[in-house]
Parts: C-alpha cells; structure tokens; sequence
C-alpha cells in the first residue's frame, strides 16, 4: 500500500493541534512539558477560547511556553505569575486566564504570590508542573524533590535535616477557602493523558465562569535531570513520585458540574 | 498677606484636625494654604504639631518655616519648643492648664486661655479644638467665622453633621474667652 | 478625618473642584480621574493614604478602576506588570523600602517596554530607615535601580497640585513612549495639604482604543492580529543587543523632548540654588530672605529627575560664579548638575539625612558660608 492513499483526511487519527505552533521544542525527549503543552492547546482550541485566552508563562523549563502555544502570553519574573495572572484577569474579567508554572517557581520563589492568589479566589487556573527537580538549570533540588533523592545540589540524596522536608502544596492549596478544584493528575499514560485533560478543561471552565482559584497539579518526569531513559522515568515516577504526591482530586468545590 | 501659625500640643487634643478647618476655612476664603504636619508616631499619644500658612499673596514656598507670626502652644513641652520661634512683634497664644512655666518674652503678644476649663463645661470634649480655634480667630482675624463654618460643611463627613452645632457652639465659646 | 470631597468624587459630580487635601489622597483622586484601569499597592508610611483613600472612593462601582491591596510590594509590582501587559492604565505606589522589592520588577518592565506609574513617596534610609521625609532614593530611581541598562521618566513634584497633575502627565509619557515613569515623591509633599484643583473626570479607555493604542499588547484577543507575547527573554544575545538598542534609541528621544525645570529668579542671578521636589519650596524662601539681604540667588528646580534638565542647568551655570545644590541625602543629584555644568563653576551640597528637613534658616546659613561675597550688607 502506498503511503499516499494512507495519508488521506478520512484516515486521520491524529495530528498537531491547530493551537500548536509548528517549531521545534527545546524539551527533552520524554518529558511531561510536551504532552501537558499539547492537552492545552487543544482544550483552548476545543473550548473555542482561541480570541480569549491570556496564558503566564513561568521561569523555568516553561519558560518559552509561549513560543508553543498560539495564544496571547506574559512572561513572568520566576514566582510571580500568580500575580500576574491576578492583575491580568482583574482588568479583563471575561478572560480565560491561566498561569503554568514548575515546583520551583510555584513553590519556592513564588509561594507567597501562590498561596495569596489562590487564597483571594482569583478567577484563575494554575497548571503546576511537579517534576521534583529543577531541570531549565541543571537538575538542582527543588521543594518537592523527595526525601533520597539525588539531585545536583543534592548529591548524596535529600537529607530532612539538612535540606528540610518535600514540600508538598498542593493539598495546602486545597485547604484554602479561595480555591474551587485542586487536582492531581499525570500525564504517563493515554488514560491519564485524557483524565489530565478533562481537569484541565474544567480548571479552564472555572475561569471563564468566575468560580474561583483551580489548580491542576500534574505529577511529573524530567527524564534529563532524573537521568533516565524516559519509559524507566515513567516507572520510577509511578513507583516514587505518587507514593509522596497521590494522584486524584483533592477538592471540588466548583459547583453544579 | 502671609500668616504663618504653628500650633503644637498633645496627640489627641485635635491639633492636627483645628489645622485642617483653619486651613480649609482660608481655602474657603479665596486663600493659598499649606497644612505641614509632623506625622507618624507623634500621633498615637506624644507631641503634634502643625504648620498651616494662609497667604493672598500668590504660591507659597516653604511649608516648613524657622519663625512663625502665631504660635498656639497646648502643653508645656510645646511652649519650650516654640516659645523662642514667634516672630518679634508676633502673638503666642497658650492654654494654662498644666503648663508650669509661662512664657517668657516681651518683645511678642502673649494670650493666656482657660480653654481646657472651658471644655470641662462643654458636652464633648472633643470640641477642645474649636474652642482654642475660637480663640485664635477671636484674637487675630485671620479667616471670618463664616469660612469657619464652610469649612466645617467640608471637613466633618456628611453622615456626621449632627456633630456641626456642637462645633459652631465650641467655636463661639472660644471666641467669648477672649472677647 | 475623611473628605466630604471624596464622596463627591466618587459620585462623579463636579468635573472640576477647588480642595484641601494631602498629597498622597491627590494622588488617589488623580488617578481615578485620569481614567486608570488598575491600582495594586501595599500599605507603608507615609504613602499609606493612597491606598486608603482609593479604597473609601471605590471606584469600581463608578469608573471601574480596580484597586488591590496585593501581599507584598514584589505582587504589587508584577500585578502591575500583567495589568500594564495587557495594555492597561495600572499603576502602584510604596515608599522607599518597597520601591527596592520593586525594582526587579520594574527592570522587567521597562525591558518589555510597558507604560505604568510608581509612585514613590520617599522616606529616609537605608534599611528600614524612618518614617520620616528623604529623597535618597535620587540614585534609584534615575539610574535604574534593577539590573540591567534601563531609565524610565521621573518626575518630581513640589506641591500637592503636582502630585495631582503629575499623574496624568505621567501615563502620557508612559504610553507616549511605552516606559514606566515615576512620580518620586517625598514624606513632605506627601503628607502636606494644599489647595488642589482636580483635573476633570475623563473616561477609561474602551477595549477598542486600547486595541488601536497598544497594538503590542496581550489583551487575550488574537482575533485581527497574531498573537502577542510580552517577554524580557532574548537568549540570542545579537538580538538582546538589537534590543538595548532600541531602549536606548527610545531613552535618548525622551532626554531630547522632555527635560523639564523651573527657573525663580533665575534671570539676574550670580548664585544658584538647584534642588528637587519640596525642597525647592525651601529653598525658594531661603533665597526670598537672601534677596532681601541684597543676595543675588536664583533656584532651578528639575521636574523632570530622569531626563535631567541638564540643557536648563547647562545654561545657568555658564553665567552663575557658584551653585550650591540642597538634597534630603548625602550627595546624589550633584552629580548630574556637575555632568550638566561641566564643573565649569564650583559645585556645592548640602544635604540632611536620615529624614531631618532643614529649615529655610539653615540654607540661608549655608549660602553665606559658602559664597559670602554675595551678601552686600555683610561685607
């Protein structure tokens, strides 16, 4: 069979999303960025938010988000897209308005802009991207690296004592009467890839409907940093990283959905 | 003309609010005013003081100043700080109550005030402000009792103009104590 | 002690009204009617009454304007930086230790080549300083403060009108030349009350004017245009160059055009006085009670901090014997008068610190020491 008359429209199965720009990423092979990136561009897309969307992208590995996504973008200084994201919903209400952001940014530099957006019930969607390291500068300890884990300023594996406990914020962020659904997804998988883009989507319906704070954690690999092949990543992240950061919803509180 | 007025005494004794009406007052009266007030923890018990200057001679510059023609001093520790910056020839106006040491000069007009007594007479105490005002404005005419009440109108919030007879009233007793 | 005026404001009534007011609630009343879309701020003193003030107007049932008390100056700053990214009229006020934690974000700022106003109402330093009135900020706030190789337009009021006046004066120049411009202000200016006409109410920009304004802007809206992208990054650092480039091509239109001064006495003047911001009130009645004395002293007072008025400086000092430049601080704006004069007269300072303002007296003691010649009767 010639792969001309496979290559037809009616056997179309797959394909880039329009919202996708047509460049090349500078991810890793087999990182979570791509997959996340792409569930985005199409639910924008999907939700026919194209001419409507105001996205913040982050410091970090995201921090060219906005050479991807074909939509309207602010980068941030490192931490401070929740506030950004504040101003930026605040003067134009009727928005879809999304921060992206790594561990780092949202729980490091910027957890106080986090916790306080969050807490004020922006009408926002935080997509949180926990790898539990810092991959855009070389595989350092972040605040969600786990306990014995190595990293490169962790080199003989996370010590409480001297590096202090994994943080994770996700379910403090929960706790807080400004958020309306606070979720934890993943993205190794087809099944999570879907269930990952349903969060997401409603995360993004909150914003347009005003319902409060969403943040959609989505746990992880970082293939580089971790130094593994990427399937060996998935498995090491299912066995490790959802022991510390269990994936599922922590709070609905959006509505009638 | 220029009028240059420090009055200085305790935090809480409304120095800083009979500033304000005397400086809205000579707004109302076509002036240009400066109200220069030492502010922050002054303000939560200690001393306070203000500066206000009203002028019908165009702009005024310097909001600070080393000399005054009025001084109305509400304490001792004003007096001390003050005393010696009345112009010659200018006018100190003092409330006795609680001050030891009376004012020493010659070469300036001094008026002692019962004020603080006056006030033990008054149903708030709150009006010791407009009583000194009163004074003030009874010994030099520096703004016309209307303008007073004009600025009365503005600087008391509407919901709380219940509160502007009770003011007027303060403001004509001060005016008799030294009439 | 509220403003029977401020009621009156927010119900919009008269367009134009004669008040008595503090520097820092001009500010406030200022920018509602200026049309501006957004306010993020954090309380400090002694610029605290421009956030109080905006909250008792509230403009967001009349005009729409948002007002936030963000948690930090850092938030404050970069609600500032969205808002002004999506092609807003935003500003911010803090005073001196704030406006540090703001200057990451003004660098990022000025890098995506955003309009917005800071208003800095000074306060001595360093550290947590005073309370009290300074203007040691000078080198701050003319010289970038963040990182990187930025200006944005600084003006300096010396009197409540100003602070009124300077805050639309302000967002034109910011829109005209898509930079930030700060009012830097001082504790004195801020919290003295004057007589303050109010400019009149003018209404916020539609989505469209913005659209055709700020073509550059992430408004969210694609739809007739690509969509934009509001970044400091450049990795290329050929492209970075091209970049600097043009801030700079931009920073030497604005020297050309908006250098900004006044002149008293200036005409017939052997000495001269330069000093900013209330201080120039100061000294302009120091130097009224040494004309009296036969003392032939004239003042320059910059407006426009950042770009220096170094044309105005540049010709005065060519025809002046000395010039004695009076600060809150311990030598900043000197520097520009002795780049502006050529150090082709002396350059004298005199400066108080840590938030003690000198009185007229003082500066009157000053100019004798330093330039005896010039008082007849002494001599």
């Amino acid at each position: 069979m010639d792969i001309k008359t496979i290559k037809t429209p009616e056997n179309l199965v797959y394909q880039r999303p329009r919202l996708l720009n047509d460049c090349t990423m500078h991810y890793c092979p087999g990182c979570s960025h791509g997959v996340a990136h792409r569930i985005i561009a199409e639910i924008i897309d999907e939700m026919g938010q194209a001419d409507n969307t105001i996205a913040i992208a982050p410091v970090g590995c995201a921090v060219f988000a906005y050479k991807y996504i074909d939509v309207d973008w602010i980068e941030a200084a490192h931490g401070r897209a929740p506030a950004v994201a504040t101003a930026a919903k605040r003067l134009n209400p009727e928005r879809l308005v999304f921060t992206y952001q790594g561990d780092g940014d949202l729980a490091a530099i910027g957890t106080a802009e986090t916790i306080h957006a969050a807490n004020r019930g922006e009408n926002i969607a935080i997509i949180f991207i926990n790898n539990g390291i810092y991959g855009m500068t070389g595989g350092q300890m972040a605040p969600t690296t786990l306990e014995g884990m190595k990293t490169s300023t962790t080199p003989y594996g996370r010590r409480v004592d001297l590096n202090g406990y994994p943080l994770n914020i996700t379910p403090l962020l929960a706790q807080l009467p400004g958020t309306c659904y606070v979720t934890r997804q993943s993205v190794e998988t087809p099944a999570a890839v879907a269930k990952a883009k349903r969060a997401i989507r409603r995360a993004f319906d909150n914003s347009i409907n005003h319902r409060g704070c969403s943040v959609v954690e989505i746990v992880s690999t970082c293939s580089s940093g971790w130094k593994m092949s990427p399937d060996k990543a998935n498995k090491w992240m299912e066995q490790n990283m959802f022991e510390a950061y269990r994936p599922g919803d922590l709070k609905i509180a959006d509505g009638d959905k | 003309m220029k009028t240059e007025i420090i009055i200085a005494g305790f935090g809480g004794q409304g120095v800083l609010s009979m500033g304000k009406i005397l400086a809205y007052a000579g707004l109302m009266h076509g002036l240009d005013v400066t109200w220069m007030p030492s502010y922050g923890p002054e303000q939560r018990g200690g001393t306070a003081n203000v500066t206000v200057i009203l002028s019908d001679e165009g702009p005024i510059s310097s909001p600070v100043l080393d000399t005054f023609d009025i001084a109305v001093l509400l304490n001792q520790q004003s007096l001390d700080k003050f005393e010696s910056r009345v112009k010659p020839g200018g006018i100190l106006i003092y409330d006795s109550y609680g001050v030891h040491t009376p004012p020493q000069r010659t070469d300036i007009t001094v008026y002692r005030i019962e004020a603080m007594e006056a006030t033990f007479d008054m149903p708030s105490s709150k009006t010791y402000n407009m009583i000194v005002l009163g004074a003030l404005l009874g010994i030099e005419h520096i703004v016309p009792s209307e303008s007073v009440d004009l600025a009365l109108e503005k600087v008391i919030p509407s919901r709380h103009h219940d509160l502007l007879e009770v003011n007027r009233t303060a403001f004509r007793r001060g005016m008799e104590l030294v009439g | 002690m509220s403003h029977s005026s401020a009621d009156e404001a927010a119900k919009g009534a008269p367009q134009q009204e004669v008040v008595l007011m503090k520097g820092n609630e001009a500010i406030a009343h200022a920018a509602i009617r200026y049309g501006a879309d957004g306010y993020f701020g954090y309380p400090i003193t002694p610029q605290s009454e421009v956030l109080e003030t905006l909250e008792a107007l509230h403009p967001w049932d009349t005009t729409g304007m948002v007002v936030l008390q963000a948690e930090s100056e850092l938030a404050s700053i970069n609600m500032v930086y969205g808002g002004a990214a999506t092609g807003k009229t935003v500003m911010t006020s803090s005073s001196s230790p704030g406006i540090s934690l703001m200057c990451e974000g003004l660098s990022y700022i000025a890098a995506c080549e955003l309009p917005c106003l800071v208003v800095n109402v000074m306060r001595g330093g360093p550290g947590l300083g005073t309370i009290h009135p300074s203007q040691a900020d000078y080198f701050q706030a003319t010289k970038g403060g963040g990182h990187g190789d930025y200006h944005f337009i600084v003006l300096a009021p010396s009197t409540v009108q100003e602070m009124a006046d300077f805050v639309g004066l302000s967002f034109d120049l910011a829109f005209k030349y898509r930079t930030p411009a700060m009012i830097l202000a001082d504790g004195i200016v801020g919290q003295m009350m004057e007589k303050v006409v109010l400019p009149p109410f003018r209404p916020r920009r539609t989505p469209e004017q913005i659209a055709e304004l700020c073509p550059w802007a992430a408004t969210g809206n694609p739809s007739r245009r690509k969509p934009n992208t509001i970044t400091s990054l450049e990795l290329d650092s050929a492209e970075m160059e091209k970049n600097n480039n043009r801030f700079q091509a931009t920073y030497r239109r604005i020297e050309e055009a908006e250098q900004r001064s006044v002149s008293y006495l200036t005409d017939d003047a052997e000495y001269l006085i330069v000093a900013f911001g209330s201080v120039a009130r100061i000294c302009q009645k120091a130097i009224d009670d040494a004309r009296g004395r036969g003392a032939k002293i004239g003042l320059l007072r910059p407006v426009t901090l950042w770009p220096f008025p170094e044309k105005a400086v540049a010709e005065v000092a060519s025809r002046v014997k000395g010039i004695l430049v009076v600060e809150l601080n311990a030598g900043q704006m000197i520097e520009d008068v002795k780049l502006a004069s050529r150090c082709t007269v002396p350059v004298h300072h005199f400066g108080r610190l840590g938030g003690i303002i000198p009185n007229p007296g003082e500066i009157d003691n000053e100019l004798e020491r330093l330039f005896p010649e010039a008082f007849p009767s002494k001599s």
